[in-house]
């Protein structure tokens, strides 16, 4: 299993806003333990969802240099569940960036069913610490092509590599 | 520029959104890290709502200083800063008591240089 919690990108507006899809599937074995006889997506994961879409919308802002790290959640409210057939949309828009790390808003919604909204809190760490050298960020996110494959942005052809990936978006 | 009380106020609502705390546990000489539970990540955060809350820019280190007196610096002997290490802290944490600190210099103490009035007094400057 890869940590994914996000199926793709259907929206990043460099520097400022994303929005990503998560479809919620009863094929999704925790879903069968979160709770017997009735299945909801755990909320912690839906956390994760909207860090991976905030975090990937922070990165991108710049150019993957730095490892962004989920660091805190300052705020985070739930209002209702989502159950297997539904499609989570998450949104993250860009507040503060810096140096040393950055913040988003978030939003999960299915339809207009609010689902959670709240504040996500990253921090930046060198690509050269030595504890993180097996993370790779960059390939996080352009191996799974997950901000290609949009309706808007269709899969690329053979040459169109990482690089060019990045820069289409940005 | 804002009343003293009224920054007060405003960087005591800031600290209740920033560590989850109630109104009345917000004192001017509350440790942010001993009396308030602020970890090394809450400082960020804090950063950036007192940006927002006054409209301001703090510079990485110039509100809350990293590496303070350590241990390979020079400026510390025997669990105590020494009056070099002491001055640096000055010049580094202008807005901190380091009047009171000075009279017994546990590098241990340090952490509790950075209280809600260290705050209030780097922001009165900032605004003035």
């Amino acid at each position: 299993m890869r940590w994914y919690w996000i199926d793709r990108f259907i929206e990043l507006e460099s520097g400022s806003h994303a929005r990503a899809v998560k479809n919620v599937s009863l094929a999704e074995e925790h879903l069968h333990d979160h709770f017997p006889g009735f299945p909801v997506m755990p909320a912690s994961l839906i956390i994760e969802g909207l860090a991976q879409t905030g975090g990937i919308l922070l990165g991108e802002a710049r150019n993957f240099r730095d490892n962004v790290i989920l660091a805190k959640v300052p705020r985070m409210e739930f209002h209702d569940v989502a159950v297997p057939g539904d499609q989570l949309i998450y949104s993250a828009q860009l507040q503060d960036i810096r140096e040393e790390g950055g913040s988003v808003t978030v939003q999960a919604d299915v339809g207009d069913r609010r689902i959670a909204d709240g504040e996500i809190m990253f921090v930046h760490l060198s690509t050269d610490d030595p504890q993180l050298s097996r993370i790779n960020q960059r390939a996080f996110v352009f191996q799974t092509n997950l901000l290609d494959r949009s309706a808007d942005n269709p899969v690329p052809d053979a040459a169109g590599g990482p690089a060019s990936a990045a820069e289409k978006q940005s | 520029m804002p009343s003293s009380e009224e920054i007060y106020a405003r960087v005591r609502d800031v600290l209740v959104d920033a560590l989850g705390l109630e109104d009345d546990e917000v004192t001017p000489e509350a440790t942010l890290i001993g009396d308030l539970g602020a970890e090394s990540i809450d400082f960020l955060d804090i950063v950036f709502r007192l940006e927002k809350e006054f409209d301001i820019k703090i510079p990485r280190g110039e509100l809350f200083p990293e590496n303070l007196a350590a241990a390979d610096s020079g400026l510390v002997e025997d669990g105590k800063v020494t009056p070099e290490g002491i001055e640096q802290l000055r010049e580094k944490m202008p807005h901190a008591d380091i009047d009171r600190f000075a009279q017994d210099p546990q590098v241990s103490a340090i952490p509790d240089l950075f209280t809600v009035d260290m705050i209030c007094r780097f922001l009165a400057s900032r605004l003035s």
